[in-house]
């Protein structure tokens, strides 16, 4: 069975959104919410500057405290590939999960009356292609994959790299790893 | 994993489904997009060509139902491998936003005034013609101009040239690219191209002077600098901002602004006094280099240190990185180059960097374009006008592009003789020519004002007479051939038909054509028949190309020099001028010299501006899915800078120039990220038109605050970096 993540090679990003455009089209996202989004940081003083760019996304985490948190188990992790998902049928619009989650990945979809989130593109991974904020990043920043597949994009790009992953005390055990570089190493 | 709806929402849908599948483009994306799913609907992928920007790249559009509900990279196609930008895949923004223009519109008030009567096509394309007649009859048909940009081009300046004018003005020279261009053809015979011919992947050190690259999308350009940073390239960035390329740079040198010659000239210096230039390459390929050696040995890093507000310590170790990894040095020539009146003459300083470099044909450096072409179809020649071209301006090197405000000049004044027609298709000439007091002067002159366009930006409003162009994913317009490492030919072709009375660029040029007896230009009935006598003049398979989209033609490329493979450069001595004699007998300074611009007073910021990723001067600032992402501009001001005059982060402030002329009110972003002496914003915004209701009134318009500009007395070119906004707090903004 796939082990699906996704790496984030942030030295290639280059905050042009496309991944964010892209994702909402093709999830039909409603006005107002997202699915990802990138975060600009900058650190630093005039002119000692050093900027961080954060590609952020669900983290379809192993330990996940959004399905833990769902009492109606609309939301639950897919036992055969990882992914985190929602069974928006099951789903009665209470928001635990979207406070249970430390990353902030959900929001409601108002019109539909339940919540919703990335989903890696099941869709399109069930149709054997990439996420759609993978496959239209400009920067090849985006990386996509099975962690159980040694030749996978992902774990030539862990195994060669250092990788991080957001909050990492809060044991979540997030799937989406970050590859950082600052424009000036400390 | 297919979303799961519930047998209720199943039936409910359903339900809908059946009840006519043929008339639903009410039907929301997401229902299409699970209907496809669940194998009710099929998808078809149609390509064709992007045009929210100007690369030009290839896109797969997915149609459902009749619905545009996802655009995607045509991985066959070399600007956008497979992948479009955030602007590219906000392309249905375009097509399916509300505020299009929808019919044709007759002005019945004053100019300017906004009174529209809607008008059937008939009504809008005769009176366009009767006024064109009246025009060419009254004062000879050189009288009407032309403005325009991008795709209706290849429609309207034919048909303005048959008409009899000679008179093209496209903001893409004398706004833009202009300097740049006449400065690289000066050194090297010929410009970089867009897209630029740049080997960027394979750079080792990469150079950008104000290029703020990510923030400025031209979509493989920016894949390849991606790929540079990764494969290790050492990047420098020249900017008073600390970009989005900035923060990736081995070396950022926030210069002090309009000093960048001085640092340039001084690189010079140090690559030739320490014998970093490639010596071989310059004996072989350039002259000059005695007189240039001279010309620049005064510049000193200490001298240029004072001038540009950086370390000497740094300017020194950047032009010793550049030189030790020559040639695979990729110094990029900008694109938007009009900035403060001595353009060309930066230009040819950047030239002369990349020759003694030895990076102009080398890896990793600029590369040269294939020889290979397609033969010109024979047409029927354009009348000769009977007077001379005003667009030129009197600058010994304009380019054809025209020079956009000598025919705003020749309008106001009405010598040496009168324009009294604008025809303006896809540019918005209050936002891109400089002092919009000049441009409305010259409007309120015209007999005669007529606009295509998608949607209703502020010029398009100024007409007389508008005519709703289709957008670029309902029409076809001209085959894009592409020349690159090798010659390419993409289509764009109607993915839907046009939404409401709206008409494809070259049914109206030809429909005009025809009322005004030049049917003989236009000897076709549909564009696409157009198309493929091209395709079958070039041995392009037509049905193949509508398929694929775009088809690349093998050939034997030769991008780089070898011992085989010698250069030829097509200046007056055949090779790489960094001594020109042209600028020379045309009065100029010959080699690139420091002269120093006005700076700010106290209490002053020059206004400098840039793009955002997410948008394409105005044309996007209206587009929902764009919209959303970036809705207004901001005004960066340097944090220190803002928290001494008591303006915190978020508050509105407005702009006063020294003309007087006061910005809409525009958020503050106090930020790290700028110098003190300068403040920045995204161009574009500041819409006036209510017609475009996410737009109007959001952010502040910089144009607006430029009134004075510095003209390249080489090729007219409009520096438009040359003004000072004080900051006026305590704005109240609804």
């Amino acid at each position: 069975m796939p082990k699906y993540a996704m790496v984030i090679d942030q030295r290639r990003c280059v905050a042009c959104m496309a991944c964010v455009v892209a994702c909402k089209k093709e999830n039909d996202v409603p006005p107002g919410e997202f699915r990802t989004r990138v975060v600009e940081q900058t650190e630093g003083t005039f002119p000692e500057l050093r900027m961080e760019l954060r590609s952020e996304l669900c983290n379809h985490c192993d330990n996940p405290p959004c399905v833990y948190n769902c009492p109606t188990g609309a939301s639950y992790k897919n036992k055969e590939n990882g992914m985190v998902l929602l069974k928006s049928y099951r789903c009665v619009g209470c928001k635990s999960c979207v406070a249970a989650c430390p990353y902030d990945a959900r929001y409601i979809n108002e019109e539909k009356g339940y919540v919703d989130k990335c989903t890696f593109c099941a869709h399109r991974v069930k149709e054997g292609k990439e996420p759609a904020c993978v496959a239209t990043c400009v920067g090849k920043s985006r990386i996509f994959g099975d962690l159980d597949d040694p030749k996978s994009l992902v774990s030539i790009a862990l195994h060669q790299n250092h990788s991080e992953v957001l909050l990492k005390s809060v044991g979540t055990i997030p799937r989406v790893y970050y590859i950082k570089k600052f424009s000036k190493p400390e | 994993m297919t979303a799961k709806f519930s047998r209720r929402t199943f039936l409910k849908t359903s339900g809908l489904l059946s009840a006519g599948i043929a008339a639903t483009t009410m039907l929301p994306d997401k229902f299409l997009l699970w209907a496809e799913e669940q194998g009710m609907l099929t998808s078809t992928l149609i390509p064709t060509y992007c045009e929210i920007c100007f690369w030009k790249c290839g896109a797969m559009a997915k149609v459902i139902n009749g619905r545009v509900v996802k655009l995607e990279g045509n991985p066959a196609h070399p600007g956008s491998r497979g992948k479009l930008c955030g602007r590219g895949n906000g392309g249905t923004g375009l097509l399916y936003d509300p505020n299009r223009l929808k019919t044709p519109l007759i002005n019945t008030g004053a100019r300017g005034e906004g009174k529209y009567k809607k008008a059937s096509w008939d009504e809008a394309l005769n009176f366009t013609a009767e006024k064109m007649t009246k025009i060419a009859g009254q004062y000879g048909p050189e009288s009407m101009a032309i403005f325009t940009h991008g795709a209706p081009t290849d429609h309207f300046l034919p048909l303005i040239s048959a008409f009899g004018s000679p008179n093209v003005g496209m903001p893409s020279f004398a706004q833009c690219r202009g300097p740049r261009d006449v400065g690289l053809e000066l050194t090297f015979g010929e410009s970089i191209g867009s897209p630029e011919r740049l080997d960027m992947a394979n750079s080792k050190v990469v150079v950008l002077f104000g290029s703020h690259l990510g923030e400025n999308m031209h979509n493989s350009q920016v894949q390849d600098f991606s790929e540079s940073i990764a494969r290790g390239a050492k990047l420098i960035v020249i900017d008073p901002r600390f970009s989005i390329a900035a923060g990736k740079a081995e070396k950022w040198l926030p210069i002090r602004p309009a000093t960048d010659i001085a640092l340039l000239l001084t690189w010079i210096n140090i690559i030739i006094a320490e014998e970093l230039y490639d010596k071989q390459y310059i004996n072989s390929y350039a002259n000059g280099l005695d007189q240039l050696r001279t010309a620049v040995s005064g510049y000193t890093a200490e001298w240029a240190a004072a001038e540009t507000d950086l370390k000497a310590a740094d300017i020194i170790e950047t032009a010793r990185m550049m030189g030790k990894n020559a040639p695979a040095v990729c110094i990029h020539p900008g694109r938007h180059a009009t900035w403060y009146g001595d353009d060309v003459q930066r230009t040819r300083a950047l030239g002369i960097l990349m020759a003694l470099l030895g990076s102009w044909g080398r890896e990793g450096g600029a590369f040269f374009a294939t020889q290979a072409s397609f033969p010109k179809m024979d047409s029927k020649p354009y009348p000769e006008p009977s007077r001379e071209p005003l667009n030129l301006g009197g600058y010994p090197f304009a380019g054809g592009e025209g020079v956009t405000q000598a025919i705003r000049n020749a309008t106001i004044t009405g010598a040496p003789y009168p324009i009294k027609g604008w025809f303006v298709s896809g540019t918005n000439l209050l936002k891109s020519l400089p002092n919009q007091k000049e441009t409305i002067e010259a409007i309120k002159r015209l007999d005669l004002l007529v606009a295509v366009d998608v949607m209703p930006f502020d010029t398009v409003m100024m007409a007389d007479v508008i005519l709703p162009e289709c957008s670029y994913l309902e029409r076809h317009d001209a085959l894009a051939v592409g020349k690159g490492k090798s010659l390419t030919v993409s289509l764009r072709q109607p993915i839907i038909e046009p939404l409401y009375e709206s008409k494809p660029g070259w049914w109206i040029a030809k429909e005009l054509s025809n009322r005004l007896g030049l049917g003989d230009y236009f000897p076709w009935n549909t564009y696409e028949e157009k198309i493929k006598s091209q395709c079958s003049l070039w041995g392009i398979n037509y049905e193949e190309l509508k398929k694929v989209g775009t088809i690349t033609i093998p050939n034997t490329a030769k991008p780089f020099i070898t011992a085989l493979e010698q250069p030829q450069f097509k200046t007056a001595s055949g090779k790489i001028e960094l001594y020109s004699k042209e600028l020379e007998e045309k009065g100029f300074d010959p080699i690139p010299r420091y002269t120093k611009h006005p700076l700010p007073q106290s209490g002053e910021f020059r206004l400098i501006y840039g793009r955002h990723a997410v948008h394409t001067f105005s044309r996007t600032t209206n587009n929902p899915e764009l919209h959303e992402l970036y809705p207004e501009n901001e005004v960066w001001i340097n944090a220190s800078k803002a928290s001494d005059m008591g303006i915190g982060n978020g508050a509105y402030v407005t702009l006063v120039n020294r003309d007087g002329i006061k910005s809409s009110p525009i958020k503050v972003k106090a930020t790290e990220r700028i110098r003190e002496d300068c403040v920045y914003m995204v161009h574009g915004f500041g819409t006036t038109g209510k017609g475009l209701a996410k737009a109007f009134g959001k952010g502040a318009d910089d144009q607006q605050l430029v009134t004075r500009y510095a003209v390249d007395p080489i090729c007219g070119g409009t520096g438009m970096r040359v003004n000072f906004v004080r900051i006026e707090k305590g704005v109240t903004h609804a």
